[in-house]
Formats: structure tokens, sequence, C-alpha cells
């Protein structure tokens, strides 16, 4: 499905990753873990095609998505989420999520301020659309709320919401679970599965340990930029070399 | 959703029919000259708007545009016998065209550095209205500008003044509206938002603003052949970086990212210099200091403060009603 082939990236002086490998299977839950600066949001920023690398290149489902810019890469069925949580803190509920429908859809300005019959055809399936997504991940009651008024847990899994509704064919989430609470962090668990079992491919960067061993089928581990291990969830618990890197031994 | 809907269309409907009424209750009334000139500013407010208020991009430069309107139109008809509407579509095109090579290299620039080139932009071409003298005649102005007509009727009084400038003013806040309300609307406010996140969901950012800086300019160009043909005579100074500043100052007092409130801010500040003639050059002192109250205080301009207390007093009418039921 994705497919990293040796990426490095580096920043002035500073190697941020270096020679990255690995590959996600399609239809599974991949964990990317690694100490703080590990390099771990670069990749994905690389991925997402926010940077470009300075070596490397990137396959999606077979197709060279190296070069590719962020919102050709939407429309390709990559999107992703971050780990401070970004949305339009100004449009409500369903409007955040009506945006994650922009792929989905295709009148111009021209059509929109004329109001053609096939622009508002197309904004009833938006609309319609997005309160689908409001009720598959349970915040419905919250539609017309401000966005930027919204607790931080409500706030990500509008954030997951809004990703699903451009009905990717991958995911990736930066820290899924940062700031969420044991109960939330529970549920955004059973939500993840829900999604991978619709068929859709996540891969998420994680701290959360307990979450990444329960979700993930198989775990990436990078560190000081470079992959240290990948594997099962019980492979990299003992695997000696994340051990020490974790503990800081070695 | 329907009723939101119907009532917007609503809202519209009523402020056109009193728009459109207006004239009868005013014949002969200075206020109606007035009014054209809210109508050309109301435009020139909501072209602005669609940028700022909705996209966040700002730009100092936006009497340039609508000087270039005022001025192709001027200078082709005042010395050619051709068809003046055909020359406020030309007018638009050329601006548009203009407006779209700009924008390519200038909105990839943010914030500051954003409004430092649009203000370049102005200043260029306020440059430009003074010194091709030939052509704009200058500092001292262009005149004779013939009247808009259509058959025998010729827009050269106040009242058909107004319904001209008002039917394409009403035209342009429809058209802003529904945009607004649409899938381009949404996107140009995520873009203010979040500018990576609507990338992210698949929203081309770069090509969008570029397309409403068009449509913006192209709004404005409109205004300004309108203005030439009604004014039939135009100076460089209607089109400065005083002006520019103007619109912005619209646009903040009545509300960014609101059509209605492009028109609020339009009329108060086309009939403020009206109403403040007698303190003189003090006009200047109060536009600042509303400029400064609003931003502190009704960040959401006029509009944005009329719905706040509409809200609460519903909230408070709301809330007797419980007592009430409750008693």
């Amino acid at each position: 499905m994705l497919r990293l082939e040796n990426i490095t990236q580096v920043f002035g002086g500073l190697t941020a990753l270096e020679d990255v490998s690995f590959s996600v299977k399609e239809g599974s839950i991949t964990g990317v873990i690694g100490p703080n600066g590990a390099g771990k949001t670069t990749l994905f920023n690389i991925v997402t095609g926010l940077y470009t690398q300075t070596k490397g290149e990137v396959f999606l489902g077979g197709e060279n998505i190296s070069f590719l810019n962020t919102e050709e890469l939407a429309k390709l069925g990559l999107v992703r989420t971050f780990q401070n949580v970004e949305l339009f803190r100004q449009m409500t509920v369903l409007e955040n999520v009506m945006i994650g429908l922009h792929t989905k859809s295709a009148s111009g300005i021209f059509s929109c301020a004329f109001k053609l019959p096939g622009q508002i055809r197309e904004e009833k399936y938006i609309l319609q659309k997005s309160r689908e997504w409001l009720t598959y991940t349970g915040i419905t009651d919250l539609a017309d709320i401000t966005a930027g008024n919204l607790p931080f847990g409500k706030g990500r899994l509008l954030e997951i919401s809004r990703a699903l509704a451009a009905e990717p064919k991958i995911i990736l989430m930066d820290e899924p679970a940062a700031g969420l609470n044991s109960r939330e962090t529970a549920e955004l668990a059973s939500l993840i599965r829900k999604i991978k079992e619709s068929g859709v491919t996540v891969v998420l960067v994680e701290h959360d340990m307990d979450l990444v061993m329960d979700i993930c089928e198989s775990i990436v581990v990078l560190n000081l930029g470079k992959k240290l291990a990948e594997g099962t969830p019980r492979q990299i618990q003992e695997n000696p070399a994340v051990i020490s890197a974790y503990l800081g031994e070695g | 959703m329907v009723t939101v809907k119907k009532r917007q269309l609503l809202v519209f409907f009523v402020f056109a029919a009193a728009v459109l009424l207006a004239p009868f209750f005013l014949k002969g009334n200075y206020l109606l000259n007035v009014l054209v000139f809210v109508g050309i500013n109301t435009m020139l407010a909501i072209g602005l708007n669609l940028l700022l208020g909705y996209a966040g991009q700002i730009s100092l430069g936006h009497a340039a545009f609508f000087g270039m309107g005022a001025y192709i139109s001027g200078i082709i008809t005042s010395r050619f016998p051709v068809e003046p509407f055909l020359i406020i579509f030309l007018a638009a095109l050329c601006v548009g065209v203009i407006a779209f090579i700009i924008g390519f290299p200038i909105l990839k620039l943010k914030g500051h550095y954003l409004a430092m080139a649009t203000l370049g932009f102005g200043i260029i071409m306020y440059i430009i209205f003074n010194e091709t003298v030939d052509w704009t005649g200058g500092p001292s102005g262009l005149s004779g500008i013939p009247n808009l007509r259509v058959g025998s009727l010729v827009f050269d009084n106040d009242w058909n003044n107004y319904y001209l400038v008002w039917v394409f003013t009403l035209a342009v806040m429809l058209l802003s509206i529904n945009l607004s309300r649409s899938r381009i609307g949404r996107a140009l406010r995520a873009i203010h938002d979040s500018e990576v996140a609507a990338r992210v969901m698949g929203v081309n950012a770069r090509i969008l603003k570029v397309q409403i800086f068009t449509v913006s300019a192209v709004i404005s160009a409109v205004a300004g052949s309108l203005y030439a043909h009604v004014m039939t005579f135009i100076a460089p100074a209607s089109f400065g970086f005083n002006f520019s500043v103007e619109l912005l100052t619209m646009i903040v007092i009545g509300g960014l990212g609101s059509v209605y409130g492009s028109f609020l801010g339009a009329a108060i500040l086309t009939m403020l210099p009206e109403l403040l003639r007698v303190f003189q050059d003090l006009d200047i002192v109060i536009y600042g200091l509303m400029l400064i109250l609003m931003t502190m205080y009704m960040p959401g301009g006029l509009i944005g403060g009329m719905e706040a207390a509409v809200r609460f007093a519903l909230k408070k009418i709301g809330k007797g009603e419980n007592n009430n039921a409750q008693a």
C-alpha cells in the first residue's frame, strides 16, 4: 500500500532522517514509534508532501508519489491528522466535515456563485454525507457548534471525521491519543479498529505504548532518524535494541 | 438547514426590496446622490471582503483595481465612440487577467509581506495614473467621460444612477452570498483558519487564493467603471493609498466575512463624512478611533455585534418563557 524507500531528510546540517525504508500492508494498522526527536513527524510531513525529502522515494499502491504536493495526495486518498489538532476553528463542526468532502466535489467559483443545478445537487450530497460521518464518529449532537469551542477530545474526533469524509485509502494519524484521558483513548482505539475494518489502512505515530501494542499489527521503531527495528508488537517488545533505546542504555 | 437557506433568501429579498423602493421616499433629496456612492463602495467592500474576510489574505492596494477599471473605461469611452457597457466588460477582463498574473507571485507571500507587496502594487499604479499624463490627464484628472445609456435612457441624474449602480451592487451581493455558502466559500474560510489542514483535505490553496484575488479585482474594476461613468470626471486622488485604507476600514467596521457587513461599513464610511462635515478634518480622527474601538470590543464588526445582541436577546426571552412555564 505505502512503501518508503531510503528516505533521507537533511535540515541545514542536521540529519533528521537517514535511509529509512519500510512498507505498510493494505488494510493494516501500523505504528511508528520512537523517542522524542526520532523523526516521526518529519516522516509524516514527507509522506504527505509538506516537506520534500532530500533523498529517497515514496510509493502509494505502486505509484511514485515522492514529488506530488499535499492536495494532489489528498485526491489520491492519502490524508492525515495532526499532533496539535488542526481544525478550522471559526467554522462549525458540520462545516469542518464538509471540507473533508472537498475532493469528492468539483464545482468551481462560477457555478457556486451562480448556483448552477450541478452545484446544488453536489451541495446536497456534501451535506448528507457529512451528517453520516458525524454519526459514524458519534458527534452528531455537536454539528452546529463552532469547532474552536470544542473540548480537546471532541476536537480529535472531529479531525478524524473530517479526514474520513475524504474517503481515504490510507490515513496517517500523528499522536491521536495525545491529550486524551483513558476513557477517550479506549474509545479512540475502538474507532481506529472500526476504520481499519472498513478497509482503510491506518498508520499512526504514537507515544502511548499500551495503545500501540494493543491495536497495531506491525510496528516500526525510529531512533535518531534511523530505523531501529520493525516487526509485530511482541517482536518489538522483546527487541534488545529497542529496549535500550527507550531506557537510554547502551 | 432548509429553513436557514430560506431565511437567508428572505433576508436578501427584503434588503433588495428596501434598496429598490428607497428612492421613492428620497425623491429630489441630496441623500440619493450619497446612496449612489454607498452602492459603489459596497461593491468594493464586498470585493475586498471576499479576499480578506473569507480567505484571510490582506490587500492594501485594492484602490488600484478600482482605479484601473475607472481609467480603462474613462480613457476608451472619452476618446472613441464605442459602447460603454462593452468597455466595462473589457475593463473587467483586463483587470482580471492582470490580477491573475500578479496573483501567483504575490499570494505566495503571507501576512506583513503580502500587505507590503499589495501596498507596493497600489503605489505603482497610483504613480502610473499620475504620470501617464497623455492618457490619464495626470493629477488634474480626466474629464469628458460619457454617461452610460440604454436606448433613450441616459444615466445622467441621481435617480437613474442609483438604479444603475444598485442593480450591479445587488447582483454582486447575491453572487457573493451564494459563493460564501458553497464548497468554495468553505474552502476559503478553511484556508483562513489553517492553510495546511485545508491542503491536507485537498483544497488547492495556491490556485484558490489567486482565483479569489482575481474575482475581487474584477468586482473592484466594475465598480471603477461605474464610478467613472457616474462622475464623468476622475482623478488619481480617488485611487490612492488612503482609499485602500478606507476600504479596509469599511469591512473591519462592518464585519469581516459578511456581505451585509460590507454594506453596513460602506454605508457608514460613505455617509459619515457628510454628517461629520461640521467637525471638518476631525473625521480622520474619528475613523481611527472607530477602528481601534472596533478591533478591541467588536472584532466581528457591527454585523457580528448585532448578531451577538440578537442572540443575547433571544436567550433572555427564552429564559423568561422558561421561568413563566415554571411559575
